[in-house]
């Protein structure tokens, strides 16, 4: 089929383009015409959700992005962070949720692909991947399907691209039966000064096409993504985009290799809204006008319109400013790794985004009107919405050693073996920690001693009960993991996944939401430096938890000086660190209540961010010094859960005492918020214990490693056998079918 | 000694498998792209792991029809050490090379996990910084690593020593027939192998069990003791 660029302009095709009447008034005054049909797709691709941010701008802007090691804050492909001796790490993380859940391989490889690509158009070569899922309940019919594609298709991308994949999240809950989540994060390393921007430069310099060709293959998918989904789904596959992670690792290659010839001026990716949106932000960026002629666009389908090629989303294309003198040097570059090469067009100064198909001009808008005059909208919200407290009388109790079990074997708390065993974790022979304990951490290549730690969080159901202790303790966990490492938390990027905004109870999650993690960044000198909003994740009116992914980088300077999560050796003393004095006092919205009793329910625990900073602080130096010998957070599932996975990943079992006046369920299960185990040995345990005192700092010894059982307390001690298998069971049974 | 390392487009093991000779041997291979003809003289010529032209075809299949492999092969008939690691392993069966072939993981999907694997043959220049029986660690990451040959190659194989290691302590992790994770041609100077010693050779990776492999091959076992 193709579209001519006469069509009407109907209110029924205005609303197909995902435009407001008042939006598409503001055109017509911006204009002071009726828009070709390509301008109006043109307007449909810049005005959406997905990329104008239009009802998140207002509040995004509180959010703290900078600090003394940011090089680059939000607005570029990604965002840059000094590292010391004149390296920086690049990195982001992007939500492609919709296309995940409508056609899983194909949505999870290209939101891979994406991210990937927003990275190394900065210059920056990627060294690791993260990715944070989040699916339906186990047993609803669509999961398994979801989790076999969306795994496959991360794996299937990053692992021929070349990219560990060190870290990530898996999470199951009902609230994400229609919607599921598919968060990727891309980090990677560059030179500080050979960063490379999309704002072009100069007037009447050539503008040129690199990579993949064009195909119809996205067309709309950014105005798709920005809408909720209903029983028409299956009609929007056509909407996703293909992804070829063969030709992205020649991008990259080629990339790199003409960046270093200096003949590049401005850079930028095809993502969303491709060669529209690509077009207008390194015009408008640059004060300059931008002309394209379509007919020059390679194009793998034949009779495609100028709307289709405007609006196409195929993967693995840059668009570029060149130096004209290099354009020979430029071009042998792309034919050695047998990828296009044209020039499409060019900058001008006259401040319009035209664009030329056979002869005819089918579009000529104002380039800075298009991005900057973009709707925003302070959209009402109601006031926080905070869950009950958990009544005293009302805490559940459990055999302690099945509910344990119970949790370690559960959708939510098991082993994610099956999932990371599909990504390549060790490519690039740099990885000194994959997925399985607090953050991963890789080796910065080239330097003799300095590593990178990369930890994604979020607790959703915090952030349902609480939205605001729910946004601050995301970013509190993942600062805490980067810290159990040894790692010192650099910045982070946030991907904010919510319903739909029109609705102010939905308004009201996002609004608190970044109020929380605006808090706890600053408390935390913890800059958001690169950032994504996802919203209308709703399916039939149902909306998604809502749910702040917060991905973090941590520096170490010395990688032989840093924490795991398994008990290093028998004998060595276990201590808590943190308060409330040690053991455990808060179950609300706590794993145990959801997965051994099935309630969702009670506050969300609260965090005080000095304190968290003080423990972190405290902790981090004990690991620099070579003092703690293991290190793992305390976070869903309590003391018992941390305690578990320590020795799940040694073999070396422990014995805890009994929480002398307490409910042995709320010391072992209790969520309270800024704690850490970790492990001495015996005769550092008096100068720990010290520097704890001087700097009123909870410690409390609470056990010894050894032997191969778990005792917590008065309970019997359970095998750590029997917890490993409970704990690597539950994945492989569930894939199988076989799951209870 | 002297290396090469051929790079073709999709493969991405490549720096791994330079930063690894360039360790263990103390001097960096040279670089052989897709369309050269001549290898310069080397001693040991490395096809890194990857996925050569997408692998969108078999795995291996287009790559061992570029023009270098015709230059590697004459190199090999000379004599020259030829190993290739994955992706690189199916290059030279894809190539005839080789003895078998591999099929797609007996799970269906790909697999990244660290195995034990016996070194069957220690005589081979590639194993002799090992003992026969000995067992090593050895990461994997592939889709297609499952090894298959008919009951006449495997006969042959096994007979001659061409299989030199196996996937040890019920680690197999693909399906192989008869837990084989490398096999030699049948002059012993071109090996092919699954896993990847080249992510296992230094502190930094917990371990060096990868290195022998190296050592053997580079002639400098004492060096890399």
């Amino acid at each position: 089929m193709t579209l001519p660029n006469d069509i009407a302009i109907t209110p029924e095709l205005i609303a197909s383009h995902g435009l407001k009447p008042d939006e598409y008034q503001r055109i017509l005054d911006l204009i002071g015409r009726v828009p070709s049909f390509t301008e109006l797709g043109i307007f449909s691709a810049m005005w959406n959700e997905h990329c104008s941010y239009k009802s998140s701008k207002k509040w995004l802007r509180t959010l703290p992005t900078k600090g003394p090691r940011v090089i680059q804050g939000p607005g570029e492909n990604a965002g840059v962070v000094d590292i010391d001796d004149g390296d920086c790490v690049v990195f982001k993380m992007e939500s492609h949720n919709h296309p995940s859940y409508i056609e899983p391989y194909q949505g999870a490889a290209t939101g891979v692909g994406g991210i990937l690509r927003d990275v190394f158009t900065m210059g920056a070569r990627p060294v690791a991947a993260m990715n944070a899922l989040r699916f339906g309940a186990p047993d609803h019919p669509k999961t398994r399907h979801l989790v076999s594609g969306v795994v496959a298709g991360v794996g299937g991308y990053g692992n021929s691209f070349g990219v560990p994949t060190v870290g990530g999240e898996v999470e199951f809950d009902a609230r994400y039966n229609g919607n599921i989540l598919v968060n990727a994060f891309a980090a990677g390393l560059a030179k500080s000064d050979a960063i490379f921007y999309s704002k072009a430069e100069g007037v009447g310099l050539p503008v040129v096409y690199l990579g993949a060709k064009t195909g119809r293959d996205g067309v709309g998918g950014a105005t798709m993504a920005s809408a909720e989904f209903d029983e028409q789904i299956e009609e929007k596959r056509p909407t996703v985009q293909v992804g070829d992670p063969f030709t992205e690792k020649c991008l990259l290659e080629a990339c790199l290799e003409l960046m270093a010839t200096g003949a590049v001026i401005a850079i930028q990716d095809m993502g969303a809204a491709g060669l529209t949106c690509s077009a207008v932000e390194m015009g408008a960026k640059g004060d300059l006008g931008i002309e394209l002629d379509l007919d020059k666009v390679p194009v793998r389908e034949e009779r495609m319109t100028a709307y289709e090629m405007m609006l196409s989303e195929s993967q693995e294309r840059m668009l570029m400013v060149l130096k004209p003198e290099k354009e020979e040097e430029a071009k042998a570059i792309f034919v050695k790794w047998g990828l296009d090469f044209a020039i499409v067009g060019k900058t001008t100064d006259d401040l319009r985004f035209r664009i030329l198909h056979q002869g005819e001009e089918v579009a000529n808008l104002p380039i800075k009107e298009l991005g900057d005059e973009a709707p925003e909208y302070d959209r009402p919200w109601t006031p926080a919405k905070v869950a009950a407290p958990l009544a005293a009388d009302d805490v559940p109790q459990a055999d302690i050693v099945e509910a344990l079990l119970k949790l370690v074997g559960s959708a939510n708390n098991s082993s994610r073996r099956w999932v990371w065993e599909q990504y390549d974790t060790l490519i690039q022979g740099n990885s000194l920690q994959v997925p399985g304990g607090d953050a991963g951490v890789v080796r910065v290549d080239g330097h003799p001693s300095k590593a990178l730690a990369f930890s994604s969080d979020v607790t959703p159901r915090y952030v349902e009960a609480d939205a605001y202790e729910g946004g601050k303790q995301a970013v509190a966990e993942c600062w805490r993991n980067l810290t159990a490492t040894g790692a010192l938390p650099l910045a982070a990027t946030d991907n904010l996944n919510f319903g739909n905004p029109e609705r102010p109870d939905i308004m009201s999650q996002l609004v608190h939401a970044i109020k929380g993690i605006g808090e706890a960044c600053t408390a935390l000198d913890f800059p958001i430096v690169s950032g994504n909003v996802s919203l209308y994740n709703e399916t039939n009116g149902q909306g998604i938890l809502p749910t702040p992914t917060i991905g973090g980088v941590g520096l170490i300077k010395d990688w032989k000086r840093t924490a795991r999560v398994r008990f290093a050796a028998q004998g060595e003393t276990i201590l808590l660190a943190g308060a409330p004095a040690g053991w455990g006092t808060h179950l609300g919205q706590s794993a145990y209540l959801r997965d051994v009793h099935g309630r969702a329910e009670g506050q969300a625990p609260h965090v005080d961010l000095a304190h968290e900073r003080k423990v972190g602080d405290f902790v981090r130096a004990l690991i620099t010094e070579g003092l703690a010998t293991a290190v793992h957070d305390c976070s869903s599932g309590g003391l018992a859960l941390a305690l578990a996975e320590m020795a799940m990943a040694s073999g070396i079992g422990a014995t805890i005492s009994t929480p002398e006046g307490q409910d042995p369920i709320a010391a072992f299960f209790g969520e309270d918020q800024g704690r850490y185990v970790l492990t001495l040995r015996e005769g550092d345990v008096a100068t720990v214990k010290a520097r704890a005192g001087e700097q009123v700092i909870a410690l409390t010894a609470i056990g010894r490693t050894g032997g191969e059982t778990l005792k917590l307390g008065t309970a019997r001690p359970l095998a750590v056998e029997a917890l490993v298998s409970a704990h690597e069971g539950w994945f492989p049974a569930f894939m199988n079918g076989t799951a209870a | 000694m002297k290396s090469a390392v051929v790079q073709l487009p999709g493969l991405n093991r490549d720096r791994d498998m330079i930063a690894a000779l360039t360790l263990i041997s103390g001097k960096a291979p040279v670089t052989v792209w897709q369309t050269d003809t001549q290898i310069p003289d080397v001693d040991l010529i490395v096809i890194p792991g990857g996925f050569s032209y997408g692998d969108y075809l078999r795995c291996g299949a287009i790559a061992a029809r570029m023009p270098v492999m015709q230059a590697i092969r004459e190199k090999a008939e000379a004599g020259v050490k030829v190993l290739g690691v994955c992706n690189g392993f199916q290059i030279l069966l894809e190539a005839g090379m080789l003895p078998g072939a591999l099929m797609r993981n007996a799970s269906l999907r790909f697999v990244c996990k660290e195995v034990k694997l016996e070194v069957v043959n220690a005589e081979t220049s590639f194993t002799r910084a090992y003992d026969k029986g000995q067992i090593i660690r050895c990461p994997v990451a592939h889709h297609d690593g499952n090894y298959f040959a008919d009951t006449e190659t495997l006969k042959t194989i096994e007979g001659e020593g061409q299989v030199v290691f196996r996937y040890a302590a019920g680690t197999n992790p693909n399906g192989s027939i008869n837990d084989i994770a490398a096999v030699t041609n049948r002059a012993g100077n071109v090996l092919g192998m699954m896993p990847h010693p080249e992510n296992l050779i230094e502190a930094a990776h917990g371990g060096s069990d990868g290195r022998g492999l190296f050592a053997s091959a580079l002639d400098v076992i004492a060096a890399a003791a």
